[in-house]
């Protein structure tokens, strides 16, 4: 039986080769048949999952309530010490020095990634701004956020964090960061579908023990980030909640 | 177990006192004052009760604006945040609405443990495991002026 391995398109391009890698290292580890789907974006990887196509999966925080009520997934683990925080950043003329400041009607870029999005508007409610007082502009990737701004197409922009901090020295010094977000419990993760619950146990342990071994190691490197770690049934019922009180 | 506050945690010499009554029928002596602490930027205050609105989870904002330390918190009714310029009627539509199984959405002024203040947007949801509440989860935002200027002045007329 071949299983189907997805990754919550949200992925920076330098992950991508990354994550084949991962797969290709899981599939040797556990002896079994893994097909990694790369889904353009977050409708059609849905829609994989609505059709319970997929059985393994780094999912975005946003379909965490999805999965766990409704497909049955539980969670596995996830990048140790690392949560998803936003930033949103300005031009670095703009004279707007407080997100209280920005004003009604603004252009606003973003990427589709749905909790970058959410945490991003909340961060903007202090100064009255809500989607409906807003444009937004949907962009394939944090660079083409960056770009909307310097061009002066969109005044501000909405970016994952870790992908902004990846963003080369010459364009961060273009931008100016008016919040951060600190939420700190709002994180990916990889969840593992009915198919293979069965193996659950052993491929957590698996995926604990990759950062002891050398190869799992540089996997993990070319992933970026040091180690995996448990997410517990109750953690992840806590975020569920989070997310769902989040979502109005 | 909900203590009296006790006039060596107040910061600053201009404070008042009152007697609330709380939720579940006990009352509390509060002292408070005017100094307000800013919402920082970027940050949720996260916390979870039982049914009962026992504390049961506080991340480490809630434990920076309350004033309390974790331990303080952990076990004590949620009310302990209940500052006596907030309208009861506030509560009881909160109440009514999360027994109701709906999320509740409001604009609430907290009262720290040093008698200060901050504003919030606060959303609060029933937790549902398989169909029967078994608590609530509330997370707090930094809310826009415009709206707590509206409470400022809708609050005092709701008593």
């Amino acid at each position: 039986m071949s299983y189907q391995f997805t990754v919550s398109p949200d992925f920076t391009p330098a992950q991508l080769s990354g994550w084949y890698i991962f797969n290709t290292w899981l599939q040797n580890q556990t002896d079994n048949a893994i097909h990694l789907e790369m889904y353009n974006d977050f409708h059609s990887q849905r829609k994989a999952i609505e059709e319970d196509r997929v059985d393994l999966i780094y999912a975005n925080p946003f379909d965490a309530t999805m999965l766990v009520r409704d497909k049955g997934f539980r969670p596995l683990v996830k990048p140790a010490a690392m949560s998803d925080e936003v930033i949103i950043a300005v031009s670095a003329t703009n004279l707007v020095e407080d997100v209280e400041y920005l004003e009604a009607g603004i252009k606003l870029a973003v990427t589709d990634a749905p909790d970058v999005q959410m945490m991003g508007m909340i961060m903007l409610e202090s100064g009255d701004l809500d989607s409906s007082n807003v444009e937004l502009i949907t962009c394939d990737a944090n660079i083409l956020v960056a770009k909307q701004i310097l061009r002066e197409e969109a005044e501000v922009g909405i970016f994952l964090a870790s992908a902004y901090d990846e963003l080369s020295s010459m364009i961060k010094d273009e931008l100016r960061i008016l919040v951060r977000s600190q939420i700190s419990v709002i994180h990916h993760s990889l969840m593992i579908g009915p198919n293979l619950l069965d193996q659950r146990e052993k491929i957590h342990d698996i995926l604990l023990n990759m950062s002891h071994d050398e190869k799992g190691q540089g996997v993990l490197e070319s992933l970026g980030f040091q180690q995996w770690e448990t997410v517990s049934e109750d953690e992840m019922e806590f975020m569920i909640d989070l997310m769902d009180t989040l979502m109005m | 177990m909900l203590h009296d506050m006790k006039l060596e945690d107040i910061v600053g010499d201009q404070y008042k006192e009152v007697t609330l009554d709380l939720y579940g029928g006990f009352t509390r002596k509060i002292i408070y004052t005017e100094i307000e602490t800013p919402y920082p930027d970027g940050k949720l205050i996260v916390s979870t009760t039982d049914k009962q609105g026992i504390i049961t989870h506080v991340n480490q904002s809630f434990v920076y604006m309350s004033g309390f330390e974790e331990e303080e918190l952990l076990g004590a009714p949620h009310s302990i945040l209940r500052h006596p310029d907030m309208p009861p009627a506030a509560f009881a539509d909160l109440w009514n609405t999360v027994n109701a199984g709906n999320k509740w959405q409001g604009f609430v002024k907290n009262l720290r443990k040093d008698g200060g203040y901050y504003w919030v947007k606060a959303t609060v949801i029933p937790n549902v495991r398989d169909g029967e509440v078994v608590g609530y989860t509330s997370v707090r935002r930094k809310p826009s002026l415009t709206k707590v200027d509206e409470c400022i002045k809708l609050y005092p007329t709701l008593f």
